[in-house]
């Protein structure tokens, strides 16, 4: 017995580990050798494996077919854990009210006798009793609409308890999430966010609305979006961005003057919005068939010395007396 | 707007209880990787460990660059992962001019880093440096020995802390039952000066003695070195006190098959599987051989449940 304490206190035993601890143990001086360190070291490991071995050889062991089996004790040196230790999840409103009321749980049979079919069925699950499906008959009450489907309303009776249902128990669950204690299988995963005071289903964004709304955002850049780094794969910007077009310096051979074009376009433009919307027919037919005549007189006759210049404007000013009259102008027609 | 999802598979289920927080927990699982520079030692280190602790640890070979488990922001990376894998251990090995063949060894709480120790190899030496016998070479998985020497692991700080943690890192399970056929393996550790441990694994060798217990001998195989401690951090101590809590109760087992009733007690049913009567091995007494044969047959049958076909005699 003394030799065993002499031992004890010598080397400390943790056998739930199986480790052994010899604290008295110094080295008065390392060895240089490393061999030499290496044999003392095992010399001494030795030790201590034997004095471990020694506790745990005189356990009481059960003989299995494999060798003998021990029972450890409980490992004395203390280490963490790796998780918390388990909440004990909050009461969910439902018990609560039992507790309150002193409702006892009752156990249910699997198998109810069903009224409907006179059969034993589930009480629950796929062929049940009270089942929706096998009610044939709904006989009409007084308070009963001429209107209504009752067995449209009993779908809906249930649907609507089924959500509620549904929410009641994501309440449940949401109190346990704020002590701590969802159960390790269900997971609150949060839906996209509504907008405050509507409760709009998410919209699926359309491809060329994404397009567009990167467009925009590209070009609110600074710099217009053009230096933007873009993703593998990204098509160009549709609009480049140049809203202006400047006419070429000196002009090429083929097309007519662009100059030409671009001050007729713009002074059409101008005309047109100074003159009235509303057409004159019968007054246009009176200035075409004037304008017939004229042309008649001038190709018997020679050339009109007046100038192929006034010309043009003349067509601009027909062109807008086309477009646009004034109201003044006189509905009775003259024709000729 | 939250939703409710559950599991649509039996098996993510099983998943997901196992790693959910329990009283009695699962053994540790130990994470092993590296930074953005390794030598060959160091890789070699933490291959041999991972050898050590096969099937509790998960090795994950690409360099991470952004690990860096004494800095304040280096840790995310780590958590990450630890809780990927729920690993709970983890040691990180990373090779600089400064710190050569660095290892850290952490531990975490809830994924959350608890402690970290950092430890510099020196004087390695594999597993297939050392020659022994085939025969006592450890089985992967068993439990361990541990040895640890020198007074230094009680007195200074640090030597105190990696004890804990070399502890828990090689542990392996905690078991109840523990075959003592299978005590093969030892690890031995000794504080040769205040910030050098020698860290060594041997075989354990079990000569017959006189007595029931056997005299145990010590055959170095595994991999050996030289730890330096250079860095460690403790836990802070309210999550200290958190990590250790234990529950007093024990996790009530419900006692099958056993009822009580008001009028006849308690009562406990038991099931029997059906006899097959047509495919039972007919009894070996057999009436129709002679009784020297009966004899000799009786005494070559016990224990041998093989079905020996019927000679008919006809002597």
């Amino acid at each position: 017995m003394e030799l065993q304490e002499q031992k004890y206190q010598m080397v400390q035993i943790d056998l739930g580990n199986l480790m052994a601890y010899d604290r008295h143990h110094h080295f008065p001086s390392v060895p240089s050798e490393r061999g030499e360190l290496v044999k003392e070291c095992l010399q001494k490991g030795t030790e201590l494996v034997q004095a471990i071995a020694d506790v745990l050889f005189n356990l009481p062991s059960t003989e299995d077919r494999d060798g003998p089996i021990v029972q450890l004790p409980p490992p004395t040196t203390r280490l963490p854990r790796e998780k918390h230790l388990p909440k004990p999840k909050p009461p969910t409103k439902w018990e609560l009210f039992a507790q309150k009321k002193g409702i006892k749980k009752r156990k249910k049979d699997k198998i109810v006798y069903d009224e409907q079919t006179g059969t034993w069925k589930r009480r629950y699950g796929y062929d049940r009793v009270n089942d929706d499906k096998d009610v044939p008959i709904i006989e009409t009450k007084m308070t009963d609409e001429p209107g209504e489907d009752p067995f449209a309303k009993r779908k809906e009776e249930k649907k609507k308890r089924v959500e509620k249902q549904e929410k009641n128990r994501l309440q449940n669950l949401k109190q346990a999430v704020k002590v701590g204690a969802l159960p390790s299988h269900v997971q609150l995963a949060a839906t996209a966010l509504p907008i405050t005071g509507t409760q709009s289903a998410p919209k699926k964004v359309t491809k060329d609305e994404l397009g567009n709304v990167a467009g925009m955002a590209a070009t609110s850049t600074a710099s217009g979006g053009k230096f933007d780094k873009k993703l593998p794969g990204e098509k160009p910007a549709k609009h480049p961005g140049k809203y202006r077009k400047f006419l070429p310096v000196v002009e090429g051979t083929g097309m007519g003057s662009q100059e030409k074009q671009q001050t007729d376009k713009v002074l059409s433009k101008l005309l047109s919005k100074h003159s009235h919307e509303i057409l004159d027919v019968n007054k246009a037919v009176t200035m075409f068939n004037v304008k017939k005549e004229k042309k008649r007189k001038n190709q018997q006759g020679k050339f009109s010395s007046t100038s192929s210049k006034l010309k043009p404007k003349k067509a601009a000013h027909k062109k807008s007396s086309k477009k646009g009259f004034s109201k003044k102008g006189s509905s009775k027609g003259q024709t000729k | 707007m939250l939703k409710i999802s559950t599991p649509k598979t039996a098996k993510s289920k099983r998943v997901l209880e196992k790693r959910a927080p329990k009283l009695v927990e699962n053994g540790k699982k130990t994470l092993i990787l590296q930074g953005t520079k390794t030598s060959n030692i160091l890789n070699s280190v933490l291959t041999e460990i991972y050898h050590l602790k096969r099937d509790s640890a998960v090795r994950f070979t690409r360099k991470n660059e952004n690990i860096r488990p004494f800095e304040s922001g280096g840790e995310t990376s780590l958590e990450f992962f630890s809780l990927k894998t729920d690993c709970s251990l983890f040691v990180f090995g990373s090779h600089s001019k400064k710190r050569p063949n660095n290892i850290v060894i952490g531990r975490t709480y809830d994924h959350h880093i608890y402690d970290l120790v950092e430890v510099g190899v020196e004087n390695f030496k594999t597993m297939d440096s050392f020659s022994y016998e085939k025969k006592i070479a450890p089985h992967v998985g068993s439990k361990p020995f541990f040895a640890f020497i020198g007074e230094g692991f009680e007195s200074i700080e640090e030597l105190k802390h990696l004890k804990e943690v070399l502890l828990d890192l090689f542990r392996g399970e905690v078991v109840e039952n523990l075959n003592l056929a299978g005590v093969d393996r030892v690890f031995v550790c000794t504080a040769v000066s205040s910030n050098r441990v020698f860290f060594t694994h041997c075989a354990l060798r079990l000569k017959r003695s006189g007595t029931i217990v056997p005299r145990m001998e010590l055959v170095e195989v595994g991999p050996s070195m030289d730890l330096v401690i250079r860095r460690h951090r403790l836990p802070n101590d309210s999550l200290r006190k958190e990590a250790m809590k234990t529950s007093a109760e024990k996790p009530k087992k419900k006692e099958k098959n056993v009822s009580r009733d008001a009028v006849q007690g308690k009562i406990g049913k038991i099931y029997i599987p059906d006899q097959k009567v047509g495919g039972m091995a007919l009894s070996n007494k057999v009436k129709g051989l002679k009784r020297e044969r009966r004899e000799s047959k009786l005494k070559n049958s016990a224990g041998d449940h093989r079905s020996k076909k019927q000679k008919s005699d006809s002597n």
